[in-house]
């Protein structure tokens, strides 16, 4: 059923394991993430680029994986929630999260987890408004965001270190 | 006798009542949560959902053809093959409305846009969706009612035949005597029309499921994110004559409900149905846009006719009105909105003379589910409207008023004018909390200088006061409908010592974030002495391992009455089996046994203990030394909690309708711009009373939740449909759910007042009683001139502000001096 001439070749490293392979033109990169590679972390929250549910970082930069497709991140490095810490740990971010009840049903959790670590890793100290405009993009219908604003910002000082 | 090294003496401090870290969230920050489209099953298809364009049109073929032509289209289904293989649902409502048929699938007709009208099942998701594409379904437009309370006029489009019209139930509620009070008040305030408005808490996982019904078995496996799913079994199981025991309920994680997940059974039988055609499992995940259209809304009301008796002093004797309910397009969870708003019937005030002529309405929209504080909301803020508008339009302070009329603390337990009973609280204490957090007498001067100095902006304070009632009284139901056998409430709960002496329990509920495990954990950890993070709590729910009862689920603000009281009392059973095996192991009566840090030992005698492995090889690999004991003890402890309803009058619409009764009290500061009517928050406070609170963070994250929606749904969130039924926004483009900008940082503060009726003095609170779109009106009313704009809708975007401030001439306030 798929068209040769729309299957496109793929050399990704997605958290630090190398994939060569193919994917079709159509593809959504959240897509690849989640049906080929298998890490249902990242999710699916809306059809428009609104929610921010599948954000991951592509070489380092938040992005909205069902606003990219898949053949577009061919060279690239993508970090999703799973890469963000080690098999066993947390990361200070992480552990903040749950110190400030900063999750509640968690199908936001992965993709504002990614945003925050790109906001502190360009700003290591951020204000209330600027953590508030990083996560603007992404939608969170359980908590309000008070306590992940918090989170982000008491996570701020370990990270900066 | 072997001896396990203890880090907690069974003295304590008690683990209820500290915030206590979720044992949720390591696997959700980690990225290995099990949401419902995360779960594949092997031959799986994917289902994809042709829906209606029109608002209201009738089906004159489908014709499935091409699409079933297309290589890896394993299956179509449509309404005409649902209408042989299924029976209508159940209906809550009596006759007429009762008669009303709900199908899987639209059946003859199409009632509002979005209404699936065939399935089709593909190798792939987008094969899928291609071809849906590929039905070709004749349709014959008709003309289409979307006011709800046009929708009761004898000469409007009918939405089914079968009803006659679009009154899906209308019943009068009479308290007191309003005609006494409408007569002997010194004033009356009347009020044309309010209004609140259609929105959607909008759960950020869209409904999801893979359903397989297997042919060998029978069993029909459904993982899927449905909140209520023995609710769904007594849709379902009828409709498509499968037994209880077969239709198989899973779900683990499930990205948040808010009620609108518990509807959802429809599109379940639908792809039971498919996968029961095609011989596969059928998955599916609902995209944005079709949720939004077509999962389900949250109620429209309207309060037509509104009469208000108050006395000089400032006492408000109570209210007549009509209210219009909009339920949608089809019934499901309704009529229950009917009475469940009776719950609060006086709202947070010792109103006395109530009469209220209810009318629901179907309508060409999405059917309405029970939204994040369903029906009460909604009657709520009605309330606290007529409160704000009485104190301006007579001149009471706005702040007095509340005071004088609220119940106070020394009323307490409070038998509402309909019977209900308001456990405790301090309403009074709380309002003074909220004022102090925004500074109220500071926030006042400012509005007063900004009056003052020629300012374009201007300053708003607003207060809203409300109740959450948690625990129905499922009795309530047979004031809709006087032919349903239900009553009372009620919540399972398991706990067993495991082949290791592990404690493990399982819930009857089905959590979407609101911290079951942990407060489970908290709750067992108490009663046998040992730390949460020892008390293993099974994540999500199976209907094949997990108990439950006819009410299970996770609803209507109850699961730290129902949920953690089913959870006390399996823990306790298991400590009372624990020392009776202890008691035989170190030969001492039961009475000196006691338990904690994981052993049970002889109370001032530490040589003699025997850990919980101990006691679990006695009874599961060791039974022979246990003797006839060993009969009596299972170390699985199965507990319903139940709590003591009776069942409601009927004729008079009287009776217990809710357990406990949390309230909330809200203040708010706002500017608003006389040029643009954009509306900023400048301060907010919640003040919450829930009963003894279990695990504070947990219930301050409920209170941030239940505030965003509120302020969401006043300023940004609203569901427009065009006058044919075309839904306008339904998407998240369009739809401006709130977002991090927008919120603004919540103060809160807390009153504890326990419960003397729940087992553990705790009330449900998830909901929240709408506090924010009270809040938020009469603040936006404060900033308005004397005599002008009158705040009559829960939703104003800044055009609305825009024109509020610029209103004059007619107002649909007046007041009638005796």
């Amino acid at each position: 059923m798929t068209d040769p001439a729309n299957v496109h070749p793929v050399t990704v490293v997605v958290n630090g394991d190398e994939h060569e392979t193919t994917v079709e033109a159509h593809t959504l990169l959240v897509h690849f993430i989640r049906d080929t590679l298998g890490l249902r972390g990242t999710h699916i929250g809306c059809d428009t680029g609104n929610c921010g549910a599948c954000t991951v970082l592509v070489d380092g930069e938040p992005t909205k994986s069902c606003m990219m497709l898949a053949a577009q991140v061919d060279g690239a490095s993508v970090t999703t929630v799973e890469g963000l810490s080690e098999r066993d740990g947390l990361t200070g971010l992480q552990q903040a999260f749950n110190d400030h009840h900063a999750v509640q049903c968690g199908y936001c959790t992965p993709g504002v987890l990614v945003s925050a670590t790109a906001l502190l890793e360009r700003e290591p100290n951020p204000s209330e408004e600027e953590v508030r405009r990083a996560l603007k993009g992404n939608l969170c219908r359980c908590t309000g965001y008070v306590n992940i604003v918090a989170a982000v910002r008491a996570a701020a000082g370990e990270v900066s270190e | 006798m072997s001896s396990i090294e203890t880090e907690v003496a069974p003295t304590t401090e008690p683990w209820v009542g500290r915030s206590v870290p979720r044992k949720e969230d390591r696997r959700l920050l980690k990225g290995q949560g099990a949401f419902t489209d995360d779960i594949w099953m092997h031959r799986q298809g994917y289902v994809h959902f042709l829906r209606s364009p029109h608002g209201h049109a009738r089906i004159v073929s489908i014709d499935t053809s091409r699409a079933e032509r297309m290589t890896g289209v394993y299956a179509t289904l449509t309404g005409e093959e649902v209408a042989e293989q299924q029976d209508p649902y159940f209906q809550i409502a009596p006759a007429p409305g009762g008669d009303l048929k709900d199908y899987c699938l639209a059946v003859g007709k199409a009632r509002y846009m979005g209404e699936p009208v065939a399935a089709v099942m593909a190798e792939t998701r987008t094969l899928a969706r291609d071809a849906a594409e590929l039905i070709d379904v004749e349709y014959e437009p008709l003309p289409a009612i979307t006011d709800g309370v046009r929708a009761a006029d004898p000469d409007t489009p009918v939405l089914h035949e079968e009803i006659g019209s679009n009154v899906a139930w209308n019943g009068v509620y009479d308290y007191g005597d309003i005609d006494w009070a409408l007569e002997n008040a010194d004033h009356v305030v009347r009020i044309d029309r309010l209004h609140f408005h259609r929105f959607t808490s909008a759960p950020l996982e869209c409904s999801a499921a893979v359903v397989s019904w297997d042919p060998g078995t029978g069993v029909v496996e459904i993982h899927s994110n449905n909140q209520m799913p023995q609710f769904a079994a007594q849709f379902m199981g009828p409709a498509i004559g499968v037994p209880s025991q077969r239709l198989h309920f899973v779900s683990q994680d499930i990205g948040g409900g808010f009620g609108i997940k518990i509807t959802s059974y429809t599109y379940l039988t639908a792809l039971a149905l498919i996968s029961r055609k095609a011989g596969r499992p059928a998955k599916w995940t609902e995209y944005r846009s079709e949720h939004m259209a077509a999962s389900a809304h949250g109620n429209e009301r309207t309060f037509l006719d509104i009469e208000v008796p108050v006395m000089s002093d400032g006492t408000i004797l109570g209210f007549r009105m009509k209210a219009f309910d909009d339920a949608g397009a089809y019934l499901r969870y309704e009529p229950l909105g009917a009475v469940i708003w009776a719950q609060v019937v006086a709202g947070p005030y010792r109103l006395k003379h109530i009469n209220v002529d209810y009318t629901e309405t179907l309508t060409n929209k999405c059917p309405c589910g029970p939204n994040r504080g369903y029906s009460r909301l909604q009657h709520l803020w009605f309330i606290e409207r007529v409160v704000d508008l009485v104190a301006r339009e007579l001149e009471f302070d706005p702040v007095e008023l509340r005071r004088r009329n609220y119940v106070q603390p020394e009323d307490y337990p409070y038998v509402t004018p309909n019977d209900c009973v308001y456990d405790s609280g301090d309403l009074p204490q709380m309002l003074d909390k909220a004022l102090a957090l925004i500074d109220y007498d500071g926030a006042r001067r400012r509005q007063a200088d900004t009056r003052s100095n020629g300012s374009r902006k201007r300053i708003g304070i607003g207060i809203g006061s409300t109740l959450d009632s948690g625990t129905n009284n499922f009795g309530q139901a047979r004031i809709v409908n006087p032919g349903l056998p239900f009553s009372g409430n009620g919540e399972a709960a398991h706990v067993k010592l495991d082949l290791y002496g592990e404690v493990s329990v399982r819930l009857g509920t089905v959590p979407q974030g609101q911290s079951h495990e942990t407060t489970a954990a908290q709750t067992v950890a108490d009663i046998l002495g040992m730390d949460p993070d020892t008390v293993d709590v099974v994540a999500g729910h199976d209907t094949i391992s997990n108990v439950y009862v006819g009410f299970s689920g996770t609803y209507a603000s109850q699961f730290a009455v129902t949920g953690l009281g089913a959870a006390i009392g399996a823990a306790e059973k298991l400590r009372e089996e624990i020392k009776v095996v202890a008691a035989v192991a170190l030969q001492a009566d039961v009475d000196e046994i006691e338990i904690g840090g994981g052993a049970a030992r002889v109370a001032g005698d530490p040589e003699r203990e025997i850990p919980f492995i101990g006691i679990a090889n006695l009874v599961y690999a060791n039974n022979a030394v246990l003797g006839d004991l060993a009969d009596t003890v299972s170390l699985n402890c199965r507990y319903v909690y139940r709590p003591p309803f009776e069942v409601p009058d009927v004729e008079t619409k009287r009776g217990n309708l809710t357990l406990t009764y949390a309230s909330q009290v809200h203040a708010c500061v706002v500017e608003i711009d006389e040029d643009t009517g954009a509306v900023e928050i400048l301060d907010y406070a919640a003040v919450d009373e829930c009963g003894r609170r279990i695990n504070p963070q947990v219930i301050e994250g409920q209170v941030h939740g239940a505030t965003a929606h509120g302020i969401g749904a006043a300023l940004y969130e609203a569901l427009h449909y065009s006058d044919d039924g075309q839904l306008l926004n339904g998407n998240f483009f369009d739809y401006h759910a709130i977002t991090a900008l927008d919120m603004p940082h919540i103060k809160t503060d807390e009153v504890e007042a326990p419960s003397p009726f729940s087992p553990n003095g705790a009330k449900g609170m998830g909901e929240g009683g709408g506090a924010p779109l009270s809040t938020l009106c009469s603040a936006i009313q404060d900033a308005l001139d004397e005599g002008g704009g009158v705040v009559v809708d829960t939703h104003n975007t800044s055009e609305d502000v825009w024109r509020l401030l610029r209103a004059r001439g007619d107002r649909p306030v007046q007041v009638m001096a005796r």
